[in-house]
């Protein structure tokens, strides 16, 4: 497993956010968190890189291990933000050039060399499939872009550090069917190398692209397993009523 | 066919109204300078040393833009990371922070002769540096500071969250994220605070008639007094002597207020455009 999730209870302030979760993530697989809204799918999604310690009142019970180390002992929350990158809901992209965009990562962790960057940037692009409609703009801003290749420029920052593990919040939810469509098959072919937990509202999405499925409820986990089995033959009712579209 | 009430006209009227009597005034002014003051342009009010005889205006032009960029040098980090601390670093809860923006909003109401009295009981007095530009500069930082700390915090306020979260979520830490991230996506406002800044730096006579001075000469070092291009302005029409040279001194005042803000326009343009 890559991650290790035991026990875990997430509070902002008072609220109980996630209640008790345990599951591993495995590598080279998608995972994909469904459930309605304010069930706690982005909540637990944003711990995994501790991008929550941004939140004041945020707190945390429970071990989330990634290869074995706690994440939460280890002080150093760069280095494992650099390990597990994060692609936002809306695309996020800094306003500057695509280069700049890119290159902010490589150049946080100490890459200074011009050659070694403009591989970097050329590679990230190819990887996240929009190098293509960037290689002859590289010096226009990024925000000349429409949404979908800036969330595609958004993967391929998050890329650029070479991280090991993806986690994707609702990365479409802002894009149209066609953006939507290239953004699967890219996170298909990315799947190979990397581990990929995505948080979808979109159950069709689930379906197409993950292996596995965590389905949440009011902070609960209510079922976890293999995506095709989970929405063939849920084990829950709960689970069967929400993929079936009866609440949510 | 939509129909117009006769409220529409009405308010229609006033707003061309309001539009037009608005430019006429400006227009009014400016044209009552220039045709006042531009036939007095003569050379002779350039000449390199101020006598009585020529009062040369160009010994106040350069010390007004020493002492603008003075006041600049001293006001600027000051407002800039005041307004980085109230809006990165400090939590919702402090107090402290409510204690700043209170001071800040007092600051920026006080009329500017009490600066000047501050400043000469403070620098010119207290401190024993005299009449002098530095004294002159510290008192006009002080003046403008609260301004470039609301301007700069809006500024970053209004940058979205979603950059800093891109930042942090690829591993940079926070002073990183805050200088090559945030400050960045917001110099085109935190620019306009400065410019505007430097309009009531270049205009300010009664915070700088009691701490600078009115010496007509060149400053030789930031102890002497000097008199800036507002102050001597100022002193050639309460002499009386010279109106017509003080006329011109406006218009070349004027101008160099219009092309500080032409030159800071196009810069913050600039910046943008490179983003």
């Amino acid at each position: 497993m890559k991650f290790d999730i035991s026990a875990v209870d997430l509070y902002y302030g008072n609220f109980h956010a996630i209640k008790n979760i345990s599951l591993g993530i495995a590598p080279q697989e998608i995972t994909a968190f469904i459930g309605p809204s304010g069930c706690g799918k982005t909540t637990l999604l944003k711990t995994l890189n501790r991008m929550n310690d941004l939140i004041e009142g945020f707190s945390v019970k429970g071990e989330i291990l990634l290869d074995g180390n706690d994440i939460y002992e280890d002080r150093d929350v760069n280095l494992l933000r650099k390990r597990v990158g994060m692609v936002f809901q809306k695309p996020n992209p800094f306003p500057m050039s695509i280069y700049d965009n890119i290159a902010f990562g490589p150049r946080t962790h100490g890459i200074k060399k011009k050659t070694l960057l403009d591989e970097i940037v050329e590679r990230s692009l190819k990887q996240a499939a929009i190098w293509e409609e960037a290689k002859d703009r590289l010096k226009k801003s990024a925000l000349s872009f429409s949404g979908g290749q800036q969330q595609r420029i958004c993967i391929a920052r998050t890329l650029a550090v070479e991280p090991e593990v993806l986690l994707m919040d609702e990365p479409t939810s802002a894009l149209d069917p066609i953006s939507t469509a290239a953004i699967e098959d890219l996170l298909i072919k990315l799947r190979d190398k990397y581990t990929i937990v995505i948080v979808t509202h979109n159950m069709q999405q689930a379906m197409r692209i993950s292996d596995k499925t965590a389905f949440f409820m009011l902070g609960e986990m209510v079922e976890y397993g293999n995506t095709e089995k989970l929405f063939s033959k849920p084990k829950e009712k709960k689970t069967e009523e929400y993929i079936t579209g009866r609440f949510g | 066919m939509k129909k117009t009430k006769p409220s529409d006209w009405i308010l229609k009227i006033l707003v061309y109204l309001s539009a037009l009597i608005t430019a006429l005034v400006l227009l009014f002014i400016i044209l009552y300078i220039l045709v006042k003051g531009v036939p007095y342009l003569t050379p002779s009010l350039f000449a390199l040393k101020y006598t009585s005889a020529n009062v040369s205006m160009f010994p106040a032009i350069i010390n007004t833009l020493i002492t603008c960029v003075i006041s600049l040098c001293i006001a600027v980090p000051f407002g800039i990371f005041t307004a980085v601390y109230l809006v990165e670093y400090a939590k919702s809860t402090n107090k402290f922070v409510g204690v700043i923006r209170l001071m800040t909003e007092t600051l920026a109401g006080i009329p500017s002769i009490v600066y000047g009295l501050f400043g000469f009981l403070c620098f010119v007095s207290y401190f024993k540096w005299g009449y002098s530009v530095l004294a002159g500069a510290c008192t006009l930082s002080i003046m403008v500071m609260p301004s470039i700390m609301r301007t700069t915090e809006e500024a970053l306020l209004s940058t979205p969250e979603s950059y800093r979260e891109g930042a942090f979520g690829l591993g940079a830490g926070k002073l990183r994220t805050i200088f090559r991230i945030v400050l960045p996506a917001a110099a085109p406002g935190i620019l306009s605070g400065v410019i505007l800044a430097i309009g009531r730096i270049v205009g300010e006579t009664a915070a700088i008639i009691y701490t600078s001075g009115t010496a007509p000469k060149l400053m030789h070092d930031v102890f002497s007094s000097a008199r800036t291009l507002a102050v001597h302005m100022y002193a050639l029409s309460t002499e009386g002597l010279h109106m017509r040279e003080s006329y011109a001194t406006a218009v070349v005042l004027l101008a160099m207020v219009a092309v500080i803000n032409t030159v800071s326009t196009l810069l913050a343009k600039k910046l943008q455009g490179d983003m």
